[in-house]
């Protein structure tokens, strides 16, 4: 039993109701957020998983064609091919709101004039598995952008889910129990007040009556002496 | 064309930036990322610091060197931006990626519920 150390007095506990009234309802509250976000996070993790081995295999994919493209063509002609890329992209970053978690929403802008001419250079001088492992890569852009995405979002959230899940553990064993002994203790102090005064004042009673009937008693014997 | 967003987002633009050796992440510049090309850990670790100082959104990292620049990626993971991601190297999958989400759900749920069967 932890007793907070207050005084015993009434107003101390009105207060200390009001204030369990509070905490216990912020503990459900909470609950139910560590609820909420716990389902979130399951299920972003479960399409993470998936999502990521998708990629992975992916870019495997594209890594084998470029090693083929390298192992024919002279690693200068492939680096002169790359050297200026047609295509830019810039990344347009919002916020969306989770559960009070501000989670960043990547969305990009390409800067392409044709879709069909993304390509920097001719096929002249560089091997067709640089194609293939460049159109691999620009099939997976669209998963790997959502993969930094859902990363970001499941790191964000397990870290939430941490701090709410020490927030409720804290209302559920440490501040309720407490509020509750000390509110015990403070009626059971008061009621033990109560009774002391009564007893004091039945014990004052019976020694007032006690000197009432002594006195009747002198009085009585004075008449009859 | 501008895209309408909800009320209340804080929109802004950035770049995504490749850190690896040349062979992994060259193919990336064709899609018009920006490309770091890191020779040692030291170099990727120099990178690193300065994408992140330059307001990069997303880093796309080689998972070798994720799995040795741990701690310094470790100091981003709270943050909104920037979003390190490892990708595979051209030496192929050593699974970093699949140990980061390991760690945010034993964080989570205190024990690993999902990558178990693994």
């Amino acid at each position: 039993m932890s007793v907070i150390n207050v005084s015993p007095t009434r107003m101390e506990l009105t207060k200390i109701k009001k204030r369990l009234a509070v905490a216990t309802k912020g503990h459900k509250l909470l609950k139910d957020k560590r609820d909420e976000l716990m389902r979130r996070f399951l299920d972003t993790v479960r399409e993470t998983k998936d999502l990521r081995e998708r990629v992975e295999v992916k870019i495997a994919e594209a890594n084998r064609s470029f090693a083929l493209a390298s192992s024919i063509t002279q690693r200068e002609a492939i680096a002169t091919a790359l050297m200026l890329p047609k295509q830019k992209v810039s990344l347009n970053i919002s916020a969306k709101n989770v559960m009070g978690v501000n989670i960043p929403v990547f969305d990009i802008e390409e800067k392409t004039r044709s879709k069909d001419d993304s390509l920097s250079y001719g096929y002249a001088f560089t091997s067709g598995d640089l194609d293939n492992s460049i159109s691999i890569l620009s099939e997976t852009f669209s998963d790997l952008l959502l993969l930094a995405e859902k990363e970001k979002m499941i790191q964000m959230l397990a870290v939430e889910i941490e701090k709410t899940r020490r927030r409720v553990n804290a209302l559920e064993y440490v501040m309720i129990p407490n509020y509750q002994d000390t509110i015990r203790y403070i009626t059971m102090k008061l009621g033990e007040n109560e009774r002391g005064n009564i007893t004091r004042l039945m014990k004052v009673k019976d020694m007032m009556v006690e000197k009432q009937i002594e006195a009747r008693k002198r009085q009585n014997e004075a008449l009859s002496g | 064309m501008p895209k309408h967003y909800a009320e209340g987002c804080v929109i802004y633009m950035c770049s995504i930036g490749v850190i690896g050796d040349y062979d992994s992440i060259c193919g990336f510049s064709a899609l018009g990322l920006d490309i770091f090309p890191a020779e040692n850990i030291e170099d990727a670790g120099r990178e690193l610091k300065s994408l992140v100082s330059r307001g990069y959104g997303i880093i796309y990292i080689t998972e070798i060197y994720m799995q040795q620049l741990a701690l310094e990626c470790e100091h981003y993971r709270e943050a909104q931006t920037p979003s390190i991601v490892p990708i595979p190297s051209c030496t192929g999958v050593i699974g970093v990626g699949k140990a980061l989400l390991k760690k945010c759900v034993e964080q989570a749920v205190g024990s690993d519920i999902i990558f178990k069967d693994n």
